[in-house]
């Protein structure tokens, strides 16, 4: 008799000193030495004993190897080799070798430094002595037990079914048994229809068997699918040369006539096969925890509590043996969350399972499924939506809440291309859109309602009497938004009961007028920003390929890029040249610096308020003398930098970074500048510090990314020299605070801003400004000025007022929340790339090369330089050999 | 057909592009993440619509099945293995070999056949 692993010294006084159970290296050397115990050199860890090498138990050793490199780990398999992906099993029968399915190898166990023993079955478990006996009779000592045994196939109790040619679907060795028999045998069946049912009757179609699926319920997957996803289902495998039996309870096999067995199904039919395969569910492996006194359920099941331990603290069950809950969990992916559980608890973490979505996405036999929640509609009032597409069968049914404003679950049958949103507003509990169908809708229809059909005579609005043909009209004229249209023909401006209709006549109309109408971001995101930001921010995404890979298509473009980057820095304020977001951003966010006409840059220190020192005020001088750059004052009351060349803004920004010049944004979507009058400070009339407020609102929001740039301004009195009024945000002084006005611009379509609130203290000030420049990044389009924002929201102005005053979301907590998080993880771009060696290396012209870019040629005019024109340049390139002419291609001769 | 080492290929910077002087030609040289495959493309990093050496600095993307830098100067859209502007069918860019041997970038500085010139 073989005696493996050793009990560690230290474990019998860390079981009854510690009332964890766990204690590990430094804590048990101190606690030993503490009882004077005088050899722990060697075996201070302790023995973590597996039973069972399934997808569970490896992924459980996996873990832990990675999270405690020196846990001693055995591992006990019963199978003839370790793991291996029983999800794809049925490739094992289209080309997929064991090798291929196998999770892991020897060798790799044997470097992880793991001990195992295959062909090991283990016949008892000695609580008493923590020791396990195998059927050879070796015997392995544990500290800690893990039960990952697994399940079997449950074979139903019907005469004949221990013949040869009646098979079950498990294991590598089933799947030989599987083959063998059918090379000779013409015609099979599979005694099950449901998930792993459909898998096994896609192994018998693979192996060239006639196949059939013989179900006892009268749906095919009755556990994910309610009756129509089972009906399409059935109807989509048929035709894919497997024939479906439901509502069939096979009493007896017997000998065939033609084959060599009959199923004799209780409604007096039968069925000739060859061979018999059950897939009539799986029962977990419990035999060994029943005969050593663990509690057990009802229906079989190792019970485990949160930290999935047995009713022995030292024993733990993971996987299909484990009952949660009086649940058994019988995916992959909750029998993980099992696994990492117990590592956690090995390990001092403190994780718990706390139960599984069971929704699942697939592909069987070619067809895709997706069940999530409450496939059934099985809650009280939950109300069901279907689609079903007949021609290409396709089924699709969601089931939302009572109100409607809840996803509870969802059955997808032929296309399961909605699965991840639905699963997303499932898993979040995420509000519904006002029509929740249109989520299942086919895509390409957009509208609901074919509103194109309508008659113009047709009534669109009730309230004020509006008829499609008053809509048509009005757009005839020139309205060609939502917003026109509401004001023109007063349309939806009473109860607003026709909104989603109006829409849809609007954006059909125009569609027909071949005006692209969809908010899809690009051709890489079906998406508008918003809904963007929000699956950012649900699912927590942090790099763009994430995100593309979970809900785009291609390889992104300068469009999405950009607009992703944005939101990125908005949601979590990474430093933007952090490599997953490099390719992301604008050549000017790249270079934090303005690409000008000739690709040399412009260079914009942030100046806050306008107000600047003399030395600061030299030390911008010089760098421009020593650096030969055209300055310029701004219109946000700073100075501006030209003609520097990319190898140049390093040292350029070194220069002002140490004489304390932080980076203006000028490149960025982002806050640029809050541009002040000199206020009460010096001026006669003035009646409040705007400079102080203004570099005090400039400091709070430098370097906010947003939808677009937002610039802001602070008058200290109602004279308004800062021209606040034309600004994102502008403030102007009172005598008894503050006046805020929103969403003005200046630009190619100048707006005045609108005045928001008035009389207004510092604090409340700032509050409200957090609001609106939040909820703005959230909800505002790309590219999207704060003064079109405000339109288009449904009430403007006044629902501003009512969201951002009187809360009437309740989202004002969460918004100044969100802004606080991004206030306070503020930091400079260009100090951040100054410490970044790796950032550094992007700011050369030439990769192999100091050369500068010859096409960069500077002329001089009123004393300071400017890019050369084409004359001019070339006329200098005359004056140079040929051979080192810069590279010209046919727009040359233009 | 003259190969020359341009630099390694931690100098590449993934899905964003470097520029390279090779015999006085400014090459725009890109790494691009296609499946999971790396991919390295090689163009001329003059712009001609914008008429600057900026391309490199592009950003770099799919529309449709075409590989594509965008200018940072005016936006047009250049296909990285033709050369061919999409805006502009009638403007192409160089296109030239490169090729990654034993962990360095190597390029042709030989442009190659402008099949798509023709389209």
């Amino acid at each position: 008799m073989t005696v493996h692993g050793q009990r560690s010294p230290g474990s019998d006084y860390c079981l009854s000193g510690s009332g964890l159970g766990f204690f590990y290296g430094q804590n048990l050397v101190v606690e030993s030495a503490a009882k004077g115990l005088k050899d722990i050199t060697m075996q201070q860890t302790k023995q973590i004993l597996v039973i069972g090498n399934g997808m569970v138990g490896h992924h459980f050793v996996d873990q832990l190897r990675a999270k405690d490199p020196s846990a001693q780990i055995t591992v006990l398999c019963g199978e003839a080799q370790l793991a291996y992906d029983r999800v794809h099993l049925s490739g094992y029968f289209s080309g997929t070798s064991a090798e291929q399915l196998a999770l892991t190898t020897e060798e790799a166990y044997q470097a992880a430094n793991i001990q195992y023993r295959l062909n090991c079955w283990v016949e008892q478990i000695n609580r008493e002595q923590q020791l396990v006996v195998t059927s050879q009779g070796g015997q392995f000592y544990y500290d800690e037990l893990v039960l990952a045994t697994g399940s079997y196939a449950f074979v139903p109790p019907i005469p004949g079914n221990d013949q040869p040619h009646c098979l079950v679907y498990r294991t590598l060795q089933d799947l030989d048994a599987i083959a063998q028999s059918a090379a000779v045998s013409k015609v099979g069946v599979v005694i099950g229809g449901g998930l792993l049912g459909l898998e096994a009757a896609n192994a018998l179609k693979q192996l060239g068997l006639q196949t059939h699926v013989v179900e006892f319920a009268p749906q095919l997957m009755a556990v994910q699918l309610d009756q129509g996803g089972g009906q399409m289902l059935s109807q989509k495998i048929s035709e894919l040369g497997v024939q479906v039996h439901t509502g069939k309870a096979t009493q007896a096999i017997v000998a065939g006539a033609e084959c060599r067995y009959q199923l004799q199904f209780a409604d007096g039919e039968s069925l000739e096969t060859d061979l018999v395969l059950f897939s009539a569910g799986i029962r977990p492996y419990d035999q060994l925890a029943r005969s050593c006194g663990l509690a057990v359920g009802d229906r079989g099941g190792v019970v485990v509590n949160d930290q999935c331990q047995t009713s022995d603290p030292h024993i733990y069950a993971i996987g299909e043996c484990a009952l949660w809950q009086q649940k058994i969990f019988g995916l992959v992916a909750p029998g993980y969350q099992m696994a990492r559980v117990v590592v956690s608890q090995l390990t001092g973490g403190g994780h718990k399972f706390s139960g599984a979505d069971m929704s699942t996405k697939l592909k069987l036999l070619g067809v895709e499924v997706g069940s999530i929640g409450d496939a059934h509609a099985r809650t009280p009032g939950a109300l069901s939506y279907v689609f079903t597409d007949p021609r290409a069968q396709v089924y699709k049914k969601m089931v939302v809440s009572k109100d409607g404003k809840r996803l509870l679950g969802a059955v997808l049958v032929g296309d399961t291309s909605n699965y991840d949103s639905l699963l997303q507003y499932a898993l979040n509990d995420m509000l519904l859109p006002k029509q929740p169908e249109q989520l299942i809708l086919p895509a390409a229809s957009g509208a609901p309602l074919a509103a194109l059909t309508l008659p113009n005579s047709a009534t669109i609005c009730s309230c004020h009497n509006v008829a499609k043909g008053d809509i048509v009209a009005a757009m005839d004229s020139g309205c060609c938004d939502l917003a026109s249209i509401k004001s023109c023909t007063k349309a939806s401006t009473g109860c607003g009961g026709c909104t989603a209709l109006l829409k849809s006549v609007v954006d059909d109309e125009l569609k027909s007028r071949g005006v692209e109408v969809k908010n899809h971001l690009c051709e890489h995101f079906a998406y508008s920003r918003q809904e963007l930001l929000h699956l950012v921010q649900v699912g927590g995404i942090k790099t763009f390929s994430e995100l593309l890979s979970r809900h785009g298509q291609g390889l992104g473009c300068d469009i999405c890029k950009p607009t992703v980057g944005s939101i990125l820095a908005s949601s979590w304020n990474d430093y933007v040249l952090k490599k997953p977001h490099v390719g992301l951003q604008d050549t000017n966010d790249t270079f934090l610096a303005n690409m000008q006409k000739d690709g040399s840059y412009s260079v914009v220190p942030r100046i806050a308020g306008g107000e600047i020192t003399a030395e600061k005020l030299l030390v911008i001088g010089q760098v421009a003398l020593d650096f030969n750059l055209y300055t310029k004052i701004t219109g946000g009351q700073r100075i501006d930098l030209f003609g520097a060349r990319l190898e140049q803004l390093p040292a350029i920004w070194q220069r002002l970074v140490d004489a304390g010049f932080e980076t203006g944004h000028a490149y960025g979507k982002s806050l640029r500048t809050v541009k002040s009058c000199v206020g009460s400070t010096w001026c006669r009339y003035g009646v409040q510090d705007s400079v102080g407020q203004a570099i005090a609102i400039e400091n709070r929001y430098k370097g906010l990314r947003a939808p677009h740039k937002i610039k802001m301004a602070v008058s200290g009195c109602t004279r308004e020299c800062a021209e606040a009024q034309s600004k994102d945000i502008g403030i102007i002084a009172t005598e008894n605070g503050w006046n805020l006005y929103v969403c003005g611009n200046g630009g190619m379509r100048p707006r005045h801003a609108d005045l928001f609130a008035t009389d207004l203290d510092t604090d409340t000030l700032i509050r409200y400004i957090d609001r609106i420049l939040m909820l703005y990044i959230r909800t505002a389009d790309r590219l999207q000025r704060t003064s079109v924002w405000m339109e288009k929201l449904d009430g403007g102005l006044d629902y501003l007022r009512k969201v951002i005053i009187d809360d009437e979301l309740g989202l004002a907590a969460e918004l100044e929340n969100q802004m606080a998080a991004l206030v306070n993880t503020y930091a400079c771009e260009w100090k951040a790339t100054l410490d970044d060696p790796q950032a550094l290396k992007r700011f050369r012209q030439f990769v192999n090369s100091p050369d500068a870019d010859e096409n960069i040629v500077f002329v001089e005019e009123r004393s300071q330089i400017r890019p050369a024109t084409a004359e001019e340049k070339r006329q200098w390139l005359q004056q140079i050999p040929i051979t080192e002419l810069p590279v010209t291609t046919l727009a040359e001769e233009n | 057909m003259a190969w020359t080492d341009i630099c390694a290929f931690e100098d590449l910077v993934e899905n964003s592009g470097i520029c390279a002087l090779l015999n006085g030609q400014q090459i725009a040289v890109f790494l691009l993440e296609l499946q999971g495959e790396q991919q390295i493309y090689a163009v001329g990093n003059y712009d001609p619509l914008g008429k600057a050496n900026v391309l490199s600095r592009g950003i770099v993307g799919s529309v449709g099945e075409q590989i594509v830098v965008a200018s940072p100067l005016y936006k047009q859209h250049f296909d990285l293995t033709s050369g061919q502007c999409l805006e502009q069918p009638e403007v192409v860019i160089p296109v030239y070999g490169v090729k990654l041997q034993q962990g360095r970038v190597w390029l042709n500085a030989i442009k190659q056949d402008q099949q798509a010139s023709a389209a």
